[in-house]
């Protein structure tokens, strides 16, 4: 029985092509306080436009009318619980939002005097400081704009520690289980890619990484915990294996939610890792970004960080260039500094206790989920679950229904669906990472739902298999949208 | 079930060689596990393929699998028709759907391929292994 | 805490349901020497009050009140107030990357929207979600010219944006794609043709110019263009500044278009988060990287979008993708698609007057350095541009950019930009700083 949702009422939306009019504004600017200048004179006739063809036209009315009714339209944390699996879908909170628009830290311009940035400069030194302590790193870079790119910068750094060193060494170790970012980034960075199978604990198989570590493995790119939300235990050996061959352990931060507080990527022997401040620090994903990818490092590792580093001069905060090492820069400016607010206040409003007790609470709620799912779905790995886990469809593939089936039945329960069909390494993966600030109420209408659907799927399986139905939008044609692709709107032929 | 007058490689793809020329596909075992194809990468015209290396790749909406050369020859004919209809390839892989046709540069790689009888045994053990 | 939606009487049911005693069991199984056995050294959580305190003190010590003559790559324009009352919606805000598409029709609409209003600006027939910005947005077109052409080597022009340049530079050196930079003509500030046909060859993927280019200056497209395609090579177009497109003649013969979003209504924000974009011709589709939305039908026949040509992407192509990149920018390319929405066809247009006008009325009072026609950003000459400066400052101006930094053969030019919030008397007050 579906308790979360009834269908309700939600209009229809024309693209705001349809709704345009000649003529209609949705604008008013304030009149010239100089004279006016003739565009093609100044500029040349050649350079002066004719009009932006077929671009809209309509008023504030229909604007806002326009952007609220296609809102209604989606899905959000605010409405409720998105299981999916190493996103770290937690509540974000508002006062970041209001902090980020704080006037002066909004409007200030990178190349403004530094002299009049030290309040901006102090909130990025005060989060690279509140990372490396979290962390367990001796220095943080802001300057990734996102998850995929702090891992590119931070493989450009290990690269360039190896070139310092006489070899840049010619390939990656990747586990099986890994985010699909980590071997394109390794190609980005001019690495091979070398796999490495995971044992039947689903954690990287210590003996087959210490065959596959030679002079030719830069690294290895790890998730840790995995991302079957499994605590690499022979983390320690792992990183001994790497450093007595001279190689380095990047660590992908994304399932940092699991350790915040309770276990240091720098304690436990990673060079070099990433975060997403859109996971782990609660900064909104916005529909698909933006996100921020800071990325800290080792001692060893510090030359070789982007230019410039924040430093100490007379004055205060001050921009370093003068870092003959440096990979050069990742991205214009310093970083994607609203999100640097962001995840500042809501290390602030934590605090270190707070954010060690919000590690606890999502640990807490995957194990819950784990317990009250697994008589239900099968769990592959039996290795004890930390922020998130995995599930197999093999249960009701038998029926005839797998995961991406069930997840689509999800929706008709008011719940988004979780990660389909990742990791690679379980066959018709579920992968569920509720987060902290899930409430008892919202995990147990989520674990009544996947009970239901279970039942559904051994009863009534034509329902889970057609799923979704209650949807405003119904299962859309993406064979269609690849094979001939529609990218933007056409006026009609007349 | 599979054409007998096609040769097989145990990457799904097929040859059906005639004179100097081969013409080449994937399976129909193949085509069932991408699903829709959205998509086909096909070599230039004149490109030369190594037997086993890839030659280009074939793309469902979830999913892009290469395909590797089954022998080795230049590209002498590519199936257009797969550009504006990929679903041919859905349809019919052993003959509309076909991909490149290939001047055989060594004609006897074709007797170290699967007959129909053994690739489609062959195909029988992948299933029941899954 | 009151981001944590648990009372005690409730965690001791989830345990209990675990059949554990505690919530630090469930790490137990963490080996001892991995452990972090003290707190962390990071303050007690405060109260939003003091969270909102502390960044306003913050906010105060940066520029507060000043009036900014600065462009460079991050221009200050007007933010219609529609447009943070539509991002602030809790449906575009928390809402996670559309890939169920049947619960994200919101978000995926708008980028189909925001798609089509790029190809409109730009010229060109197809474009993306949003790459991170800019500068990112350069390296991935000429990643794709290389894809394209098959060849390796880029040229630049030196009135790049440094940074974007720099960025380009970082790139380049993992992709085997040798980067040779094209200079400018020292009178008219704009590239130096006859360079540019010196440097280029049967071996150049790409040409690659910014226009308005860094100094301000408009660039002769279509002559680049036609040396380009004459050898063979991709014209990659950059764009900086994004309200020119308003009024500037789009680049209809570049191939694909590599641009700067932050002008439409993304704050300045001391760098970021901004939002790039690559559109191209319909031909190069297939290799344009980043999200893209499409146009499709629902079961049920009703009009739907979806993210789609996903077989480009990290997540599916692994080490073979277009680029590793995960994020678009979604929710500050809808303050775009939000600013573009209020000033619609004309307003854009009569904006880019606006901003015409006012830099042509500063540049007419201070001496112009290049003779190149220019959009709302000149390069004008100083014997100290320190001491104008400071001057400026006094006064709570924010001076041009002094060049010396980036071009040191421009020691005396300080980029200058005006756009719609300069106010007369405040650029009044440049041209007397210039005076003395």
């Amino acid at each position: 029985m579906i308790k979360k949702v009834r269908p309700h009422v939600n209009q229809n939306e024309a693209l705001l092509f349809e709704r345009s009019s000649p003529g209609k504004r949705g604008y008013q600017l304030p009149p010239l306080d100089v004279p006016a200048v003739d565009a093609a004179s100044v500029l040349g006739r050649g350079n002066t436009r004719g009009e932006i063809a077929n671009f809209p036209e309509v008023s504030e009315v229909e604007a806002i009318r326009h952007f609220t009714r296609l809102s209604a339209q989606n899905y959000a944390i605010d409405l409720g619980l998105y299981p999916l699996g190493s996103c770290t879908m937690k509540y974000n909170p508002r006062v970041n939002e209001q902090v980020a628009r704080i006037e002066g830290l909004a409007w200030a311009h990178p190349y403004q005097p530094e002299t009049l940035a030290q309040g901006i400069m102090q909130v990025m030194a005060a989060l690279e400081q509140a990372l490396a302590e979290i962390t367990g790193m001796d220095a943080v870079t802001l300057q990734p704009a996102a998850g995929a790119h702090g891992e590119f910068t931070g493989i450009l750094m290990v690269r360039a520690l190896l070139e310092s060193q006489g070899n840049p060494r010619k390939k990656l170790l990747i586990p099986d289980s890994a985010h699909g970012t980590n071997p394109a980034t390794a190609a980005m960075a001019g690495y091979a890619v070398e796999n490495i199978k995971s044992n039947a604990l689903g954690m990287v198989d210590v003996d087959e990484l210490a065959r596959a570590v030679d002079q030719d493995v830069a690294a290895l790119m790890l998730t840790n915990p995995n991302t079957l939300g499994v605590f690499e235990e022979n983390i320690t050996r792992i990183a001994e294996i790497l450093h007595a061959k001279g190689a380095q352990l990047y660590m992908d931060g994304a399932n940092m939610n699991a350790l915040v507080g309770i276990a240091r990527p720098g304690d436990f022997g990673a060079d070099v890792m990433h975060l997403n401040l859109h996971k782990t620090f609660s900064t909104p994903h916005g529909g698909g970004g933006p996100g921020s990818g800071p990325v800290a490092v080792k001692k060893h590792l510090i030359p070789f960080l982007p230019k410039p580093r924040l430093a100490r001069a007379e004055h205060g905060w001050s921009w370093n260039y003068d870092l003959p090492q440096s990979i050069g820069r990742v991205r214009a400016f310093y970083g994607n500094i609203g999100m640097h607010i962001r995840a500042l206040a809501y290390i602030l409003a934590h605090g270190g206790d707070g954010l060690r007790n919000a590690t606890l609470d999502a640990v807490l709620n995957a194990n819950y989920l784990r317990v009250l799912l697994e008589p239900y779905y099968k769990l592959p790995h039996q290795a004890p679950t930390l922020h998130e886990c995995v599930f197999s469809d093999e249960r009701q593939a038998r029926h005839g229904v797998r995961t991406g089936e069930i997840a689509k039945r999800l929706i008709d329960y008011g719940f988004h669906p979780y990660t389909v069909s990742f990791p690679l390494i379980v066959p018709g993966a579920m992968m569920i990472e509720p987060t902290e600030t899930e409430s008892k109420a919202e995990l147990d209408l989520f674990v009544d739902a996947l009970i239901s659907i279970a039942k559904e799927v051994e009863e009534t399986p034509d329902l889970v298999l057609t799923a979704p139905h209650d949807t405003r939008t119904s299962r859309v044609d993406e064979v269609t949208a690849a094979r001939k692709p529609i990218l933007r709107w056409k006026p009609p032929v007349k | 079930m599979y054409p007998e007058d096609l040769h097989y490689t145990k990457q799904h793809e097929w040859v059906r060689a005639s004179g100097g020329t081969g013409t080449v596909g994937i399976t129909d075992y193949a085509q069932q596990q991408l699903g829709d194809i959205v998509y086909v990468d096909l070599p230039k015209m004149g490109t030369s393929l190594e037997k086993g290396k890839v030659m280009g790749s074939v793309e469902s909406v979830k999913a892009v699998s290469d395909i590797y050369a089954p022998v080795s020859g230049e590209v002498v004919g590519i199936n257009d028709a797969l550009a504006t209809a990929p679903e041919k390839l859905n349809e019919s892989p052993h003959a509309d759907g076909w991909l490149v046709k290939i001047k055989l540069s060594a004609p006897d790689e074709i007797s170290g391929l699967l007959s129909a009888a053994d690739y489609e045994k062959y195909v029988a053990e992948e299933e029941t292994g899954h | 805490m009151r981001y944590l939606p648990k009372s005690e009487i409730e965690r001791r049911e989830m345990l209990s349901a675990l059949g554990v005693e505690s919530r630090e069991s469930l790490f137990a199984h963490l080996p001892a020497e991995v452990r972090l056995n003290r707190p962390l050294d990071i303050p007690a959580g405060k109260s939003e009050y003091e969270i909102i305190d502390q960044f306003r003190a913050r906010g105060a010590e940066c520029a507060d009140g000043y009036a900014s003559f600065l462009g460079a790559g991050v221009y200050r324009h007007y933010r219609p107030v529609l447009v943070d009352t539509v991002v602030s919606r809790s449906e575009f805000l928390t809402s996670y990357t559309p890939y169920q598409a049947e619960i994200s029709q919101g978000t995926l609409t708008t980028i189909f929207e925001f798609q089509t209003m790029i190809c409109q600006l730009t010229g060109m027939e197809v474009a993306n979600a949003s790459m991170y910005d800019g500068s990112t947005a350069v390296p991935e077109a000429a990643m794709m010219a290389m894809r394209l052409t098959g060849r390796d080597r880029v040229l630049v022009a030196r009135t790049v944006h440094p940074e974007y340049r720099e960025v380009l530079a970082t790139y380049a050196r993992h992709q085997g794609m040798p980067i040779a930079e094209v200079d400018y003509a020292r009178e008219t500030g704009a590239l130096d043709l006859a360079d540019l046909e010196q440097k280029i060859d049967g071996e150049t993927a790409a040409v690659i110019i910014q226009s308005p280019n860094f100094f301000g200056v408009i660039e002769d497209v279509p002559r680049v263009a036609e040396i380009a395609h004459r050898h063979g090579a991709l014209l990659i177009f950059v764009f900086a500044e994004a309200v020119s497109l308003g009024l500037l003649e789009p680049p209809r013969d570049a191939d694909i278009v590599a641009g700067e979003l932050q002008s439409f209504a993304i704050s300045p924000s001391y760098g970021g988060p901004f939002a790039g974009i690559i559109a191209t011709k319909e031909k190069f589709m297939r290799q344009m990287p980043g999200r893209i939305v499409g146009e499709t039908k629902d079961t049920r026949g009703n009009r739907a979008f979806c993210l789609t040509l996903a077989a480009r992407e990290q997540h599916i192509r692994r080490e073979k993708a277009t680029s590793n990149i995960c994020t678009n920018q979604a929710l500050v390319a809808l303050m775009a698609t939000v600013f573009m929405t209020v000033y619609g066809k004309q307003g854009l247009r009569e904006l880019a007057e606006q901003n015409l006008a006012k830099a042509h009325y500063l540049a007419g009072k201070l001496r112009q350095r290049f003779s190149g026609p220019f959009f709302n950003e000149f390069v004008a000459s100083a014997k100290s541009p320190e001491a104008i400066n400071e001057s400026l400052l006094e006064r709570k101006i924010i001076g041009g950019l002094p060049l010396a930094r980036f071009y040191p053969e421009l020691g005396d030019g300080m980029l200058f930009c005006a756009t719609e919030m300069s106010r007369r008397e405040e650029m009044d007050l440049v041209a007397e700083a210039f005076g003395q």
